[in-house]
């Protein structure tokens, strides 16, 4: 694991996250990750050489549809009421080609 | 009729059967209590009167032309803000999604409606179930109604305070690490987490999907097995639900109780535990001795590390599951956004609150290029060494005993700037998530200040109907059940 001295890098981490950070935010953030990192330090207390990961309370192999039937599905009403903005039954969003 | 709203749900049958009281009555009792507690304890983030009443006019109708659909027709249940009834708000307690309502109902909600319930209100949480004090919500802090300076326990604050404090008969929350089992100890209630895959999850807000369950509170043993056996069962549309028989759990509750194996950790009794949780628990412990159980001392030796492979767990699911909280389709959008990125990171950025923030970045680093194998995958094979202790101590003994948590309910704002003592606080409950068992808390004790104690059972996958067993036991020898919060 890797040791603490690695400070955890807030800004790419951030942009990783798509997540805007204030300055403020930032700064009490980091001190508080790298204590919790510090403490995660913990598990290299323990072997785990040989030990299955575990993603799951129970086994769970894939489950399938016994057959995809077309339902009920929410009408274009219910959907762009949702949106925070809409028009011509479209979510509209900012220019994203130039 | 005024204590309708602290009345138990077979009182209260018998009471609408003979027409005693209408559910309308019933409702309305519960709405008055409500207004007359709802400023100091702050348990609901929203609240329908008229709905509500609505619900209770179509249930006394329906008992009027003899058709009634059970013990649950016109009972107000109450429900935490993070799991979808149609055409109700659902914020999880959060700015990013102010003004959001559901399009459908979460399948536990539809088997209510099913049963006749009265769906009331949305209780508090902590933001996105994001927090062990109901102090992360955009929509104020929920107050503990045994002693009001004090937090309720959380995340599922509102639905433990509603129940303690007659706000509502019954109330479903939302367990990933402790968030019933914890409030219910410090509102000192019964909460109960089942079996991962009991209980279906569509409908429901994820956090962390391989650890989240819906699960009843209530203010007796009895009340909480009527509601889980409501909401349990197969659903296609949670592919981790699992197809198990369905169980009648409160009927098993009148047969005359097993005197089973109780394994006591040594691990959950050192340091950092409350001596008078520590003595309440133990003197429970000694009761169930000296009615015939068996009483063993287990080791679950690595509890200590439940806490680091649970935050890394449930934050590394949290950053992806609240990746789709982007200001695109719904959720919160920034007016300050001038390309496509900016609008997810500034909506994000606005949206999101303090504690959900230090998640998602916690979630995301852990999942990281460079730092995956080391913390993420590490955590997952630690997880699996929780599991099989877990596996070992159920060789010998049929549920365990442990306090709920180390402490009774401590001081609004005493953990606030120290995220680490928080999550420290969910280290007895956690374990239980990571190895995806039930367990419930029940009362216990109060504390010389007059704050409940919790006790937690843990039952073997699929338990249920042990660990209600040896709760109900205690129960109905105690008096802890009828003790009421002065408000």
């Amino acid at each position: 694991m890797p040791k603490s001295d690695k400070k955890i890098n807030i800004d790419y981490v951030a942009q990783l996250a798509r997540l805007e950070l204030s300055e403020e935010d930032k700064s009490k953030l980091s001190g508080q990750l790298n204590d919790i990192l510090v403490y995660f330090e913990k598990l290299n207390s323990v072997n785990v050489e040989g030990i299955e990961p575990m993603a799951h309370a129970h086994k769970v192999d894939n489950v399938w549809r016994e057959g995809d039937e077309p339902g009920a599905v929410f009408s274009k009403d219910i959907l762009n009421k949702m949106a925070p903005e809409s028009r011509e039954d479209q979510v509209v969003v900012p220019k994203v080609v130039e | 009729m005024s204590d309708l709203f602290y009345s138990d749900i077979a009182s209260l049958n018998q009471g609408l059967e003979s027409k005693a009281f209408s559910a309308v009555e019933l409702m309305q009792s519960v709405i008055d209590r409500t207004d007359a507690v709802e400023l100091k304890i702050n348990a609901f983030v929203d609240r329908d009167v008229e709905d509500a009443l609505k619900q209770g006019r179509a249930s006394d109708e329906r008992r009027a032309r003899g058709e009634s659909l059970g013990p649950f027709d016109g009972i107000p249940v109450g429900i935490k803000d993070i799991l979808a009834v149609k055409d109700q708000s659902l914020r999880c307690a959060s700015k990013m999604l102010e003004g959001y309502h559901s399009p459908y109902d979460a399948t536990c909600i539809t088997k209510l409606k099913e049963a006749g319930a009265i769906i009331w209100g949305r209780l508090n949480m902590d933001e996105f179930a994001m927090g062990s004090s109901t102090e992360n919500s955009a929509y104020g802090f929920t107050a503990n109604p045994w002693n009001l300076d004090c937090i309720p326990g959380g995340s599922s604050g509102g639905s433990a305070a509603a129940v303690s404090a007659g706000e509502a008969i019954v109330s479903l929350g939302t367990d990933t690490g402790g968030s019933i089992r914890q409030p219910a100890a410090f509102c000192g209630v019964v909460g109960m987490k089942p079996t991962y895959g009991l209980v279906s999850r569509y409908g429901l807000v994820a956090f962390a999907s391989s650890l989240d369950q819906v699960g009843p509170l209530s203010r007796n043993v009895k009340d909480s097995a009527l509601l889980l056996e409501t909401i349990t069962g197969h659903d296609p549309l949670d592919s981790t639900s699992l197809n198990q028989p369905k169980v009648n759990y409160s009927s098993a509750l009148d047969q005359p109780t097993k005197k089973m194996t109780l394994g006591v950790p040594k691990e959950f009794f050192q340091q950092g535990i409350d001596q008078e949780v520590k003595e309440a628990v133990e003197k429970a412990i000694a009761w169930y001795g000296s009615k015939g159980y068996a009483i063993e001392e287990i080791s679950l030796p690595h509890s200590e590390l439940c806490v680091p492979v649970y935050y890394i767990i449930a934050t590394a699911e949290a950053s992806s599951n609240l990746a789709r909280f982007d200001g695109v389709r719904y959720s919160h959008r920034s007016k300050d956004a001038e390309n496509m990125l900016e609008l997810f990171s500034k909506s994000r950025g606005e949206g999101f609150g303090e504690e959900v923030k230090r998640r998602i970045i916690l979630g995301t680093y852990v999942l990281s290029s460079g730092y995956y194998d080391a913390y993420y995958l590490r955590a997952q094979k630690v997880r699996s060494l929780i599991r099989q202790d877990f596996e070992q101590a159920f060789t010998k003994v049929d549920a365990i005993i442990t306090p709920t948590s180390p402490t009774p309910a401590f001081q609004r704002g005493e953990k606030n700037n120290d995220p680490l003592a928080m999550y420290l606080n969910d280290i007895y409950t956690i374990s239980v998530n990571l190895a995806g068992l039930p367990a419930l808390s029940l009362p216990v004790g109060m504390t010389q200040n007059d704050l409940p104690i919790g006790m937690q059972v843990i039952g073997k996958a699929f338990g249920e109907s042990d660990i209600l067993s040896i709760a109900h036991d205690f129960e109905k020898n105690h008096e802890f059940k009828n003790m009421r919060p002065k408000i």
